[in-house]
């Protein structure tokens, strides 16, 4: 039963991961860039649909449809205004480019909500199901149909639509999608309001599970960080896999050692990773 | 004349792609050995086995009569392997000099960056460019680029240099330049192996020659016999009528 | 022994006159001057040089902090605390770099961060011996004495400087040096002519981080109470990197005068703007990246003119 209930976390809390990961995963794989501001993203999602519901009584499910246009222009502004002025400077101005932003947008949370743990509780509340002994909070499966939901969708957008395509594309080869057509620098801004969004998304779903505070932002980062490496970089399956083998990890391993060492584990797991297979699981190799 | 290199049943596989399959290859001292054959052939892999950039999958590789198949490449060049590279590898934002000191330098633990500085002068002016000492390698052309290359590959005292197509991209004078700088260099007691497209340049410099075709050795001896050889005409022959069917 | 080495030399020195100027304050600026000249020197020897960009110095800033708190808490005197923890940085930190130095950009940026959250997480863990999350008191070590107390750490920090200073400068002369410039401008070519760049990376990462252990060490010392959150805080590695940028990389002097200039901005934006502290520290990262993408050598010759029009 032990067994049946692990997994059943397992898969709820990696999906979730998936979508906390995948905006992240697109805009490493395809900008080159990692943006160490995704963890205040999620936060600022998640403080978005707390507002929505406290304030209006918008139900987090309904303030994704909102909070997804706001974060695509927000995205697609920072790219624009900021980021493509320095998208070919080495990896360390990026790197640091996108903490200075983490350290403002945290602070500026932090201003206007505090640090203090804030929760989203819906009234009235949704409750659990339990099947044969394995228990499952209502929110949770709620949250894990829609980050499936916002995954297959962006999955959809890079197959089919055309700007997809260009996305797909700029990632494979940037200088041949240059000789393409393809407005590349347009193409960064798309897609980092598309992280964005992934990321705002991913914030509000977090909302209905877990509290709220800017100080959350890093674990979010960094487990973003591990399903990227895990998982293999800029791609959805990739997010997956990477998002599932953590929850996995993590659920295994809080058994086995307790849940206090659980984190070590996906760092050291992290490192591993890093060094012996670079391209993740399903990823493939050469990207820096 | 002893063995210097010698190849043994060497194979190097990418994934399920053979680039080298089962060479069995022995090179004098003094020989200057021309390695030709078709694009992909798995000439330069074969440069990249015996200088350990990229290891032989099985078999084994001897050099001097020791077994350096699982040596580092830092240490095959310590022993004396060096190499040129068919891209140019400089150190972009060094002078010449210190790009040749550090050729020098490494290629000799205990050498002091004094001496080595020193050396790197003499190698130079040896390729000619001894006015460009001061200039940043990112600065030269090409051609001054590929003669820095070779200065630093003999910075490196080597006793078997590899010669990664030297003469791509230059011009008929800057050829005839290269191709008595590799003269002088063979006279000086170094054995050569080069990779060279320039039937010209193959049949003018080197003692002998060996023909690679998808990975295998199909050809091994007087330079006179290997361009009759039926197998070689095939292989080349092959690849340009596919080549031109392929445009057609 | 080049112009620019002797300026930093000259500098140093001028710093320990400190003392004679001013009162706690002026000598605990002094003393967060000293650090942030130590954190930033050591990266530029893994950083600069090499061009591996490590966020790993809030790791070994943790260690040797943690290191010399144990020891101090074991009556071990502090001058031989620090060359432990500066010891064991350099040894963990030479160790680990053989494995963490065979990746690249990205992928070795987050390698080394995660190193500081694994070092964290254990040292918060290993409760019996660094107190966990509710921190490790440390004896007092100087004297009573408010003004000996502060004077006595600075010179402890301005120490490691100096070593530090003395030993980067060694470093950017020698073969070590010229090795690692080879490294970070061409590796693959660097091996091709018998440079052990395993080793020299290596020994690069170790010198980055020995220096910051024994800034820590001085630090726990000096601060009397540490806990995980304080002195693995990843600042402790951004902070270096941020000050690098702006004197430029490479040149040890450019990343000592971005050092010292970075403090000085910060200590203006906490007095004015305590509550904004991190935004403005954030907008100040982003624009100077963005007008000053070569530090301060970047206003030389009207590149910031033409930046500016062009952006």
């Amino acid at each position: 039963m032990l067994a049946a209930q692990v997994l059943i976390n397992a898969l709820v809390l990696g999906c979730l991961y998936a979508c906390i990961a995948i905006g992240f995963s697109l805009v490493w794989g395809v900008l080159n860039v990692i943006n160490l501001a995704h963890g205040s993203f999620i936060v600022l999602g998640a403080y978005g649909a707390w507002w929505l519901y406290h304030a209006f009584g918008i139900a987090p499910w309904y303030a994704l449809a909102i909070v997804a246009p706001l974060f695509f222009v927000f995205g697609y502004a920072i790219q624009r205004s900021i980021l493509n002025q320095v998208i070919a400077a080495p990896v360390l101005v990026t790197l640091t480019m996108t903490f200075g932003l983490d350290l403002l947008l945290n602070n500026v949370m932090i201003y206007f909500f505090t640090a203090d743990f804030r929760k989203l509780t819906l009234s009235p509340p949704v409750g659990s199901l339990s099947f044969g002994g394995v228990v499952v909070p209502v929110d949770r499966l709620i949250a894990l149909v829609l980050a499936l939901a916002l995954t297959f969708a962006l999955y959809v957008i890079l197959r089919r639509s055309r700007t997809g395509r260009a996305i797909v594309a700029v990632r494979l080869d940037r200088d041949a999608a240059t000789l393409m057509g393809v407005d590349v620098k347009s193409i960064y801004a798309i897609a980092f309001g598309i992280g964005a969004v992934m990321a705002g998304c991913a914030g509000v779903l977090m909302a209905l599970i877990f509290p709220i505070s800017p100080l959350v932002s890093t674990a979010y980062l960094t487990k973003a960080f591990v399903v990227c490496v895990l998982g293999g970089l800029g791609s959805v399956s990739g997010a997956l896999a990477g998002g599932l083998l953590l929850a996995l990890i993590e659920g295994v391993g809080s058994v086995l050692f307790g849940p206090a060492l659980a984190t070590t584990l996906s760092f050291v797991l992290l490192i591993v990773f890093l060094v012996v297979r670079p391209q993740g699981l399903m990823g493939r190799k050469g990207f820096e | 004349m002893p063995e210097i290199l010698k190849l043994d049943n060497v194979s190097r596989r990418f994934g399920g792609l053979y680039a080298l399959r089962d060479v069995t290859l022995g090179i004098d001292s003094g020989e200057i050995l021309g390695l030709i054959g078709p694009n992909g052939a798995g000439k330069t892999t074969l440069v990249n086995v015996v200088t350990a950039v990229t290891p032989a999958t099985s078999g084994r590789v001897a050099f001097a009569g020791e077994d350096i198949t699982r040596v580092k490449s830092y240490q095959a060049a310590r022993r004396g392997l060096s190499r040129t590279f068919q891209v140019v590898q400089p150190f972009p934002e060094m002078s010449a000099l210190d790009n040749v000191a550090a050729a020098a330098a490494f290629s000799r633990p205990g050498t002091s960056l004094h001496a080595a500085r020193d050396a790197a002068r003499e190698h130079l002016a040896f390729v000619g460019l001894e006015g460009m000492a001061g200039q940043s390698a990112a600065t030269l052309t090409l051609a001054m680029r590929k003669r820095l290359e070779l200065a630093k590959a003999l910075a490196m005292r080597p006793r078997l240099l590899f010669l990664d197509e030297v003469n791509a991209g230059l011009n008929t004078a800057e050829v005839e330049r290269a191709t008595g700088l590799i003269h002088q260099i063979a006279k000086s007691g170094v054995t050569i192996v080069m990779i060279e497209h320039l039937m010209k340049v193959v049949l003018n410099v080197c003692t002998r020659i060996a023909v690679l075709h998808n990975g295998a050795l199909i050809a091994n001896g007087a330079p006179r016999d290997v361009i009759k050889d039926s197998a070689v005409i095939e292989a080349y022959l092959g690849q340009q009528y596919a080549r031109r069917h392929g445009h057609g | 022994m080049k112009r620019s080495d002797l300026i930093l030399i000259v500098l140093v020195l001028c710093l320990a006159a400190l003392p004679l100027a001013g009162g706690a304050y002026t000598l605990r600026l002094g003393t967060m001057a000293a650090m942030s000249c130590i954190l930033a020197l050591s990266w530029n020897v893994i950083g600069g040089f090499a061009g591996y960009p490590s966020f790993a110095a809030a790791a070994f800033f943790g260690l040797g902090a943690y290191t010399t708190g144990i020891l101090l808490g074991y009556k071990v005197p502090l001058w031989l605390s620090l060359p432990i923890a500066a010891g064991l940085s350099f040894a963990l930190a030479g160790l680990l770099g053989a494995v963490l130095l065979r990746l690249r950009g990205h992928y070795f940026a987050i390698a080394s961060l995660a190193l500081v959250e694994v070092l964290r997480e254990i040292v918060n863990h290993a409760t019996d011996l660094t107190g966990g999350g509710m921190g490790l008191n440390i004896p007092v070590t100087a004297g009573t004495d408010i003004m000996a107390d502060a004077r006595f750490f600075f010179y402890a920090m301005w120490l490691v400087l100096l070593v530090t200073t003395i030993a980067v400068i060694a470093v950017s002369s020698s073969r070590l040096g010229f090795g690692l410039s080879c490294i970070r401008q061409n590796e693959a070519a660097s091996q091709m002519v018998g440079l052990n760049t395993t080793l020299y990376k290596s020994i690069a990462f170790g010198l980055s981080a020995c220096f910051v252990g024994a800034a820590g060490g001085v630090y726990a010392a000096w601060v009397h109470y540490i806990d995980p959150t304080d002195v693995f805080d990843i600042l402790y590695s951004v902070k270096p990197i941020v000050m690098a940028l702006i004197g430029g990389l490479g040149s040890s002097l450019g990343v000592m005068i971005g050092a010292l200039l970075y403090l000085v901005l910060e200590e203006v934006v906490w007095r004015n703007y305590i509550q904004f502290h991190s935004a403005v520290l954030g907008a100040l990262i982003i624009a100077l990246l963005l007008f000053l993408p070569h530090g301060l050598t970047s206003l030389r010759g009207g590149l910031l003119l033409r930046r500016l029009r062009g952006a």
